[in-house]
């Protein structure tokens, strides 16, 4: 009968431990539920305090940003103009090529090609953003300003190519993983009725894998829109509404970079600009995610 | 649209009876995405040489051994260095437990329902979150609310809630690639599910995760935006002594250098970058060889 209780204790213990270690694993879990909880919290608060001395209309009417100058204006434009002219610079080199190479990749190279091309888009992908914005600076920037001798020496274009590369093997990597998805038989059906390799890859396989290339690009603008190293070394600090790609511009996330380094005192307006921006930034790449997802999901269905 | 032959409009192909001039076109198509893909490869050569050439020169003792200073002639990244070997060290440190505990979590224990599918989702949402915005978080949690300052430790935090989401997906991935033979077995012998994940799972799948894991650090010793936000400073003349002292990064440092009009301090920034990417290399190269090491082919 000893015996019986002993075994029957541990088994109650193996039950608790197997409890506690579930509930432990869970709390772990949850953290993430708390970052994006916290991310909201902070973003909010500070938000809240802001359009407190802020109103909309000068948030989202006017057309000049200047908090950090004695004339204090507020028009949120001049970032976001800034944000997307970098981007779409970026979309425009990682888009094409980043679909001609996932293209290449899936439909034409070989085993071994492949294996010796993508180690490289691999490493050009982990190269860490400050490095792309040294060669921005140093490298692309000389380049534009003996093209075009108007070009100053923090341009939106420079920042653009830099960030162009830099997201190529998004691109590359996640459109290629949509065109692999892609079923054979489509592709053997347009073989049969006499297309060519080529006609196979650009008229079957892209159409069909649309959706997941239009998220691969999505997620990609949403990075480009995020990327902030490049453009705060780049790029410039002067938020002005232009589309010359060669002039000098601020994106939202350099406008946080340039008031972090400088000594801004907690509680004053132009720390809480930094929220209010963060909060406009966290808002056009959540949604732009959000797009991509339910593209992703879509994609999947048709072909599972 | 459609004709007798409805199928080609569906699917757009026009078939052109020259079959020749077809497949030459594609050939030159072919040729154009091959050369996209190098022109990638060409970019990163470029970068690589002029950036070598660039630092070469600094790349001496001292830049190991000086503080930052004013002069390049004796300015080196010695601070920079300690925080950054400090910041991946408490990072790995915090991040493994939690990443690895939540990645078990939603493999192996995790009942399929909302909450479950909140928490993927919600992962899958935080690895697309510019990492900027992490760095307001932790200005917002840790060096403010907390009351951490600009402390390494509100940088480990801040860098550990950035790379949480990477960790969680990679471990994802090597649990799941464990037949579940293996699961079986260890349950039919009177494991218990815990059982079963530490002494057998995890076992195998350990490589997998390291792999993960030091693929997720090597994105967090470049990170350089949310550490800026949180507010690491880029002069820093002393060495670190403890988790809440200040502290600084490599990318900072070179970011500080970059931001200098000298061309000096550029060259300066070219060996830190030197030295960053030596680090990111030995760091990968450690990935690979676990990889091949400790993955086990099924």
């Amino acid at each position: 009968m000893a015996g019986l209780g002993n075994s029957l204790s541990y088994i109650r213990r193996r039950r608790a431990e197997e409890r506690a270690v579930k509930a432990v694993l869970f709390l772990f879990a949850l953290v993430s539920i708390l970052t994006t909880l916290g991310i909201l919290y902070v973003l909010f608060q500070e938000t809240v305090l802001f359009f407190r001395e802020v109103s909309f209309a000068q948030f989202f009417l006017d057309t000049r940003w200047t908090p950090l100058f004695l004339s204090q204006r507020f028009g949120i434009w001049p970032l976001v103009n800034g944000t997307v002219l970098v981007a779409a610079g970026a979309m425009l080199v990682a888009l094409p090529l980043g679909l001609l190479a996932a293209i290449y990749m899936s439909e034409f190279a070989s085993e071994r090609v492949r294996r010796v091309l993508k180690p490289f888009l691999e490493i050009l992908a982990g190269v860490p953003t400050v490095v792309y914005g040294y060669f921005a600076l140093t490298f692309i920037t000389p380049i534009l300003r003996s093209l075009f001798p108007q070009t100053q020496v923090f341009n939106a274009a420079s920042a653009a190519i830099a960030m162009g590369f830099m997201i190529l093997p998004t691109v590359a990597s996640l459109s290629e993983d949509a065109l692999y998805a892609v079923p054979r038989s489509l592709r053997e059906a347009a073989y049969a009725l006499g297309a060519t390799r080529w006609e196979v890859a650009t008229q079957i396989v892209v159409p069909a894998a649309l959706s997941g290339i239009a998220a691969a690009f999505i997620l990609a603008v949403s990075r480009a829109v995020g990327e902030t190293m490049i453009v705060a070394i780049a790029a410039g600090q002067q938020p002005k509404l232009t589309l010359n790609p060669l002039e000098s511009i601020e994106t939202m996330t350099a406008y946080i970079v340039q008031v972090s380094l400088g000594d801004t005192p907690h509680q004053s307006l132009a720390y809480k600009t930094i929220f209010a921006v963060g909060m406009m930034l966290f808002l056009m790449t959540l949604g732009m995610n959000v797009a991509s997802y339910l593209l992703t999901r879509r994609f999947r269905e048709v072909y599972e | 649209m459609t004709t007798e032959y409805g199928v080609r409009f569906e699917y757009g192909v026009r078939f052109e009876p020259n079959l020749a001039h077809r497949k030459a076109l594609g050939r030159v198509w072919e040729g154009v995405a091959l050369l996209a893909i190098l022109l990638g490869i060409a970019m990163l050569l470029t970068l690589l040489v002029q950036v070598f050439l660039d630092g070469l020169p600094y790349l001496r003792p001292q830049l190991f051994t000086e503080f930052p200073s004013r002069f390049p002639d004796q300015a080196g990244l010695r601070s920079a260095l300690q925080g950054s070997i400090w910041l991946m060290v408490l990072t790995a440190l915090l991040s493994f437990p939690l990443g690895v505990g939540a990645g078990i979590y939603l493999e192996e224990f995790a009942p399929k329902n909302a909450l479950t599918r909140f928490i993927e989702i919600n992962v899958a949402n935080l690895a697309g979150v510019p990492s900027i915005i992490y760095g307001l978080l932790g200005l917002g949690l840790f060096v403010r609310g907390l009351g951490l300052g600009r402390s390494l430790l509100a940088g480990v935090l801040t860098m550990t809630l950035v790379i949480l989401p990477v960790i969680i997906v990679s471990t994802r991935e090597a649990l799941r690639a464990v037949p579940a033979s293996i699961r079986e077995a260890a349950l039919a012998l009177g494991a218990s599910r815990w059982e079963m994940v530490r002494d057998h799972v995890l076992v195998y799948s350990m490589g997998g995760i390291l792999t993960g894991m030091i693929l997720a650090l090597s994105r967090a010793i470049g990170e350089t935006a949310p550490l800026i936000t949180i507010g690491a400073l880029t002069y820093i003349a002393f060495d670190l002594r403890g988790p809440l002292d200040i502290f600084t990064v490599l990318p900072i440092q070179i970011f500080n250098w970059v931001s200098m009009p000298q061309t000096e301090f550029h060259q300066l920034a070219a060996a830190g970058i030197i030295v960053l990417l030596a680090l990111l290399l030995t760091m990968n190269a450690m990935a690979i060889w676990l990889r091949n090491r400790l993955q086990k082919r099924w």
